[in-house]
């Protein structure tokens, strides 16, 4: 009998630990019912009402129960702007977790996004997304196939920021502070980009908040960050190594 | 040896209980601030300046200019400047600073918030005894500068600093809202711009512009992208519609008018523009400025204060220059319902003093608030957009009017749309207006822009807009910024709701120690009693 308990209870163990495996990090990214994927989502009209399950990456900011999140899954990545979510809720949030959001599809100034008001539930799950470097897709119209994806890019050339050859500026026009968001200007193969350090998802405590403002013009840097767009492609930054 | 331990822990128990007392009495409200009659310049002081721009350096510079200019005259005061983009943010900094009496000496803000700021007592520093005191008020004997003297403001633009009775603020600059219309598209489809624009026009026009090709490009521009009319501040669009029409708004008791037909006819009106393209908003679309100078716009509604981004030659955009259009822009007053009575909102950033225990420290403050009205200062901001000086001095100064009078020379200082743009409200002054300030009407401003983003996203997502729908919104609306539970005036009680843990913790630890105290000394008496 207590042998017969004992197997029984190493088995069950044994089993158990098949559960401990990150949900989401590998295999497939198999939706709930009603939810889409997101090439359903990619082509969901714009104010229409969209469900998706996906995982936080980072979050920029809460503000009077408002969350604004930079999300991904598998297949695709979802900015999710000011939805409905208590401070508490918003601690729960962490790089991985997984949400279902439902609200509506709009776009803003070229940015895809799920619109204010979506509703958030916090789910089962894990995912944290792997970086993509898309250095070869600047330039090109497959680069907004990975808008707010976390991407990385490559061997980049800092250019003037401004007429007065600063590296980067507070604000886009260097109006700001210390504590403002970063502007700076980064070349390749003879185009020039605007990149930005967003300072409530990097404040100014950050090592890639620092790391720009240590810049210096004619650096060639490698950075990573969400393919974040504004009027055109304007990545925000997370990480930046000067080479 | 027991009972000379158990004295000395009894006491180090009392004092122990006694130290939990100073946790109980709250914040500690000021003392009402009194002039002091002499500026005490022997005693170096450094304060705090929290300041809005525009997100525009040329702002920003004026701002260091005239802390720099400040501090060369009064060399024992020094300005430590904080820059702030967003108004909610400095009105939420602000609220979190006063419970920590930790606000900043001088604050740009709007006197929508310094009623929110005056819930605390003595807080904000009334300011008639400063502007009438002889030496440092406005136009003061002992002053260092030339500052202009109270009948030297504009009286329209104090009067709305008043709160309770008393000025609570200077105002800083002055803007309205307007029109920036792309003249070329107008006449294209058949129209003349009237010198004052009514809601039918601007209405019938951007229907007329909506209009599609068989191919689904737009007829007007031949692109995929026209949204006629877009406008920015939707909370100013319903406050200004209703004040033109006479319907209630709210009330300088705080009572809430905003909920009544002539909200309700509004909101169907922008629901049916809405739903044929004609009409969209900020929240929804974008900026107006960057579809109004890509020509994918004929009505742009914005600020005065945004002038500088609008128009086929702006100095500031955001779009990349091959996607501008050329094109002729007009600046008209937002549209009216009646032309011959036009009104249009009041707005732009005031500035208050916030009290301190040294009233040396306010007087500094009052000095530096008071130097922002010198005209070196007002000319030099209402030149990065289209703000007016809020100082008659100002406005009449040469150094001013030869601004005005180079209208054109260039697309930088002098963009012929951003002067145009002050022209209107030097023009206007006396057609505007300012809604009650009350402690809660930010957000019952918040709530007016709400009920047109609510409607307008309901009709894209294809909801249908009804009597039913109405009366539902209506309800989200109270609910979402609380208008339901507006503060009533000082005096009344009012229903705070649960008390935080915190506060629980310290009541319960300060009974247990009472308890134990009580019951330390119950059992030494009895402990005596039975001895002898």
């Amino acid at each position: 009998m207590k042998k017969t308990l004992a197997l029984t209870l190493t088995l069950a163990l044994v089993l158990s630990l098949t559960a401990c495996g990150k949900d989401g990090n590998s295999g497939e990214d198999k939706k709930s019912e009603g939810v889409m994927t997101h090439d359903e989502y990619m082509a969901a009209a714009i104010d229409s009402e969209v469900v998706i399950e996906t995982y936080v990456q980072a979050k920029q900011s809460w503000w009077e129960d408002k969350a604004t999140l930079y999300t991904q899954d598998k297949d695709g990545a979802y900015f999710v702007y000011n939805a409905v979510c208590s401070e508490a809720d918003y601690a729960k949030l962490t790089p991985g977790t997984k949400i279902k959001v439902t609200g509506y599809k709009t776009e803003w100034s070229g940015e895809v996004e799920v619109a204010e008001g979506a509703a958030i539930e916090i789910q089962d799950g894990n995912y944290v997304a792997p970086v993509t470097d898309v250095t070869d897709l600047l330039g090109k119209d497959e680069l907004i196939d990975h808008q707010n994806e976390f991407v990385s890019f490559k061997g980049m050339t800092v250019e003037a920021a401004d007429d007065s050859g600063a590296a980067f500026l507070y604000n886009w026009d260097g109006s700001g502070e210390d504590g403002s968001d970063l502007y700076f200007n980064v070349s390749k193969d003879g185009q020039t980009y605007t990149f930005t350090v967003e300072s409530y998802l990097c404040d100014s405590s950050t090592d890639v908040y620092q790391a720009v403002k240590g810049l210096n013009v004619g650096d060639t840097v490698d950075m990573e960050g969400y393919l974040y767009w504004y009027e055109g492609v304007n990545p925000h930054i997370t990480s930046l190594t000067v080479k | 040896m027991n009972r000379k331990w158990n004295n000395i822990l009894a006491v180090l128990f009392t004092g122990a209980s006694l130290l939990t007392l100073t946790g109980c009495h709250g914040s500690r409200a000021l003392p009402e601030f009194t002039v002091p009659a002499e500026l005490d310049t022997a005693q170096k002081y450094e304060i705090t300046f929290w300041a809005k721009n525009d997100t525009n350096k040329n702002q920003t510079d004026v701002y260091k200019k005239a802390i720099a200019d400040f501090e060369s005259l009064y060399p024992h005061i020094k300005v430590n400047m904080k820059l702030y983009t967003d108004y909610g943010r400095i009105f939420n900094d602000v609220i979190t600073n006063i419970s920590t009496g930790t606000t900043p000496n001088v604050c740009i803000t709007y006197p929508d918030h310094i009623a929110t700021y005056m819930t605390g007592t003595n807080t904000v520093v009334p300011l008639d005894a400063l502007f009438a005191d002889e030496k440092y008020g406005l136009g003061g004997s002992a002053l260092l500068y030339d500052g202009p003297a109270q009948e030297e403001i504009v009286p329209q633009f104090l009067a709305e600093c008043v709160l309770e009775e008393q000025h609570y603020a200077l105002p800083y600059m002055r803007s309205t809202e307007c029109c920036y219309i792309n003249k070329d598209y107008v006449e294209k489809l058949g129209y003349n711009i009237p010198d004052v624009l009514t809601w039918d026009f601007i209405w019938e026009v951007s229907e007329a512009a909506a209009v599609k090709n068989d191919d689904g490009t737009f007829a007007l521009n031949g692109q995929n992208v026209m949204i006629p009319f877009i406008y920015k501040s939707t909370d100013n669009m319903m406050i200004q519609a209703l004040k033109q029409q006479g319907a209630a708004y709210s009330t300088p008791e705080g009572d809430i008018g905003l909920f009544n037909d002539t909200t309700e006819a509004f909101l169907y009106e922008i629901a049916d523009h809405v739903e044929s393209g004609a009409f969209s908003t900020f929240k929804i679309s974008s900026y107006p400025a960057n579809f109004l100078n890509a020509g994918q716009c004929v009505f742009a509604i914005d600020s005065t204060a945004g002038a500088t981004w609008m128009g086929a030659d702006a100095p500031l955009s955001d779009i990349s220059e091959d996607a501008f259009v050329d094109f002729e822009t007009a600046v008209r007053m937002v549209p009216q319902y009646d032309p011959e009575h036009p009104q249009m909102i009041s707005q732009g950033p005031s500035v208050c003093v916030f009290n301190k225990a040294d009233p040396q420290e306010v007087l500094a403050s009052w000095l530096f608030a008071q130097y922002l009205l010198t005209d070196e200062v007002q000319i030099g901001y209402a030149q990065t957009e289209g703000y007016l000086p809020v100082t008659s001095k100002a406005q009449k100064s040469p150094a001013y009017q030869a601004y005005l009078a180079g209208s054109g020379k260039d697309n930088q200082t002098h963009y012929r749309v951003k002067i145009d743009a002050s022209k209107l409200l030097l023009n206007h002054t006396g057609d505007t207006f300012v809604t009650p300030v009350f402690n809660g009407s930010a957000s019952l401003r918040n709530a007016a822009g709400q009920l047109i983003e609510n409607v307008a996203n309901s009709v894209r997502r294809g909801e249908s807009v009804d009597d039913a729908y109405m009366n539902q919104l209506y309800a989200d609306v109270t609910a979402l910024y609380r208008l339901d539970q507006k503060d009533i005036a000082a005096g009344s009680w009012k229903e705070l709701g649960a008390l935080p843990p915190a506060a629980v913790l310290l009541l319960a630890a300060l009974a247990v120690s009472w308890c134990l105290i009580l019951l330390y000394v119950l059992s030494d008496f009895a402990k005596k009693r039975k001895k002898h």
